[in-house]
């Protein structure tokens, strides 16, 4: 289909057909103080040229961390994508595609949705996962919402692991609802079972946690389990199913995740892929889209959207979710790169990341003032340093090194974590690069 | 006495009986085709006459059952869970949803009885 943009005469028809007689009226609903009344500061018009130049111009002043040595980390990770991952995103079959309503004309797309469920069912050890989410905090909000439609109880427990953008959207996303949420300020897995009682529909948990710790949470969940509550472990680096015991066999009832690490940018933050998965019997409470395998009428293996009736397009205000779509083209670059690492490849690649995480916190102890405050991590990690972390991340990036999340930025209220910096390694972390940042630490904080 | 609605409920109790069954018609369940998931309510919860109480979901669709009568939920139909298709074979028998204790009596007389009901399907078709 070509994208013709309408004429005067084409627009002048429709409006006389629908009986306007300009565009403006059809905002006339929209309040008047809501409207732009001068038009944007931009300038009229440039040519392609001039405007590849100062686009150009504007990207450069980025500070991005293919080019700068970078320890980001705090729920979205840089990790090497493999060429092929791109290309075959881009083929037109899967980057135009709409939602594959038709099962006559999508096979391909609901194959690869069939594929991704698959893959992140075995990861996170649960039996079922959907067609993927926004991203790990409107995952981990929608299973808070399911696990109160299960449970019929309306008592949420958060973690202090938890990240703080999930914590906030579990909190926008159930505001109308009468539910009660308690952001704790405790993490570890004894304290947290003492908070469970039989009004508690869910407690969430993140592994590894907003910190890095790294936590076993099976008596937790035997903990929940003994009250009628579901336990949801969230999980912001996925790398980490290839070398931690993954959640299902830790007994959670849904897992709840981010899945950027595989095969996705952290392109300022998104787009980027929800994973949900949870225990079959929990399959009908589910909340998005999800591809079953089928026969067709010659005994064919196929694919289909399938439990359709959870969903608001056919079950409106009374849906199990309101989110309507999913990630479709982050899934596959999901699933695309896990199939090119394989089982093996997977471990090794998480393996791999939790050496290199190793290797900066060596580094790190040649720094006096500098604390690190884990016991347990995986990639990344908490540091304390001796002045206020967001100055000094500050300082580092104007030298060239991309130091970390501070934790401030997050938890802008909390005076304790004032001098807390997140860093994080992963395959892309290079001996340079920790000299680099050990360097450049030291520098800065003398 | 068995009495039905508009919304193709049926509710029964037994003269002297302390629990009212609800389920769906054999009409309801032959408009909704094969019927492959029913979400049933708490025990304990307390529901008005025309409150959801029940979702009943097929290959076709997905539709709310309200309860016929107020009353306190008693019982759900655990054999609904494995074997929905028992909806589709005896809708009002042993395919029946929940058992309320009612609390007003008197809302079973506004209900259709069996001969209303099947001369308001009647009209339907």
């Amino acid at each position: 289909m070509r994208y013709l943009p309408l004429t005067t005469d084409d627009r002048n028809k429709m409006l006389s057909e629908i009986g306007v007689g300009d565009i403006e009226e059809l905002f006339k609903d929209v309040p008047n103080d809501a409207l732009l009344k001068s038009a944007i500061d931009l300038p009229s018009h440039k040519s392609e040229m001039e405007v590849e130049t100062s686009i150009t111009s504007f990207a450069k002043k980025n500070k991005t961390t293919n080019v700068f040595p970078s320890f980001l980390g705090a729920g979205n990770y840089s990790h090497h994508i493999p060429a092929s991952v791109d290309h075959l995103i881009q083929r037109g079959e899967f980057l135009t595609s709409y939602t594959p309503y038709q099962p006559e004309i999508a096979q391909g797309t609901l194959q690869a949705l069939f594929e991704f469920q698959t893959q992140v069912s075995l990861i996170t050890g649960m039996e079922v996962a959907n067609a993927s989410m926004y991203d790990g905090a409107t995952a981990t909000s929608e299973a808070v919402l399911m696990a109160c439609r299960i449970t019929r109880r309306d008592k949420i427990i958060l973690s202090n692991g938890l990240h703080p953008h999930y914590n906030e959207v579990i909190k926008t996303n159930s505001r109308h609802l009468k539910l009660s949420i308690d952001s704790t300020s405790v993490y570890n897995k004894k304290a947290l079972c003492e908070l469970i009682d039989e009004n508690t529909a869910c407690i969430v948990v993140q592994n590894p946690d907003f910190f890095g710790r790294v936590q076993d949470f099976t008596e937790l969940s035997e903990t929940c389990h003994q009250y009628g509550a579901l336990l949801i472990i969230a999980v912001t680096e996925i790398i980490s199913l290839g070398a931690l015991t993954n959640p299902g066999e830790m007994g959670a009832d849904i897992v709840s995740g981010e899945g950027q690490s595989l095969g996705n940018p952290i392109s300022f933050g998104g787009p980027h892929v929800g994973l949900l998965s949870t225990r079959e019997k929990f399959l009908r409470q589910m909340p998005g889209r999800l591809a079953g395998e089928t026969v067709d009428e010659d005994g064919k293996r196929g694919w289909v959207l399938t439990l359709s009736t959870r969903e608001q397009h056919i079950r409106r205000e009374k849906a199990t979710s309101n989110i309507c779509t999913n990630s479709g083209l982050c899934a596959l670059a999901f699933s695309i790169h896990l199939s090119l690492l394989g089982e093996d490849g997977f471990t090794q690649l998480a393996k791999i990341n939790h050496q290199k995480a190793i290797d900066l916190s060596k580094a790190i102890e040649s720094l006096d003032e500098v604390e690190l405050i884990n016991e347990t991590f995986f990639n990344e990690f908490t540091l304390k340093l001796p002045k206020p972390a967001i100055s000094i991340v500050e300082e580092m990036a104007n030298k060239g090194v991309l130091a970390g999340v501070p934790v401030k930025r997050l938890i802008p209220h909390d005076i304790d974590t004032e001098n807390m910096l997140i860093v994080a390694a992963t395959e892309l972390t290079t001996n340079s690069d920790i000299e680099k940042f050990v360097t450049c630490l030291r520098e800065t904080l003398s | 006495m068995i009495k039905y609605t508009k919304q193709h409920e049926w509710v029964a109790i037994n003269d002297g009986d302390e629990k009212a069954a609800v389920g769906i018609t054999d009409y309801a369940q032959k408009q909704l085709g094969d019927i492959v998931y029913v979400e049933l309510p708490g025990i304990g919860v307390k529901v008005n006459k025309g409150d959801e109480a029940a979702v009943v979901e097929s290959v076709k669709a997905a539709a709310e059952v309200y309860s016929p009568i107020s009353g306190e939920i008693l019982e759900v139909n655990e054999n609904l869970a494995d074997s929905p298709e028992l909806i589709n074979n005896e809708a009002e028998a042993n395919g029946w949803f929940f058992k309320l204790a009612p609390s007003e009596e008197s809302e079973l007389e506004e209900l259709m009885d069996k001969e209303g009901y099947d001369k308001y399907i009647g009209g339907l078709d």
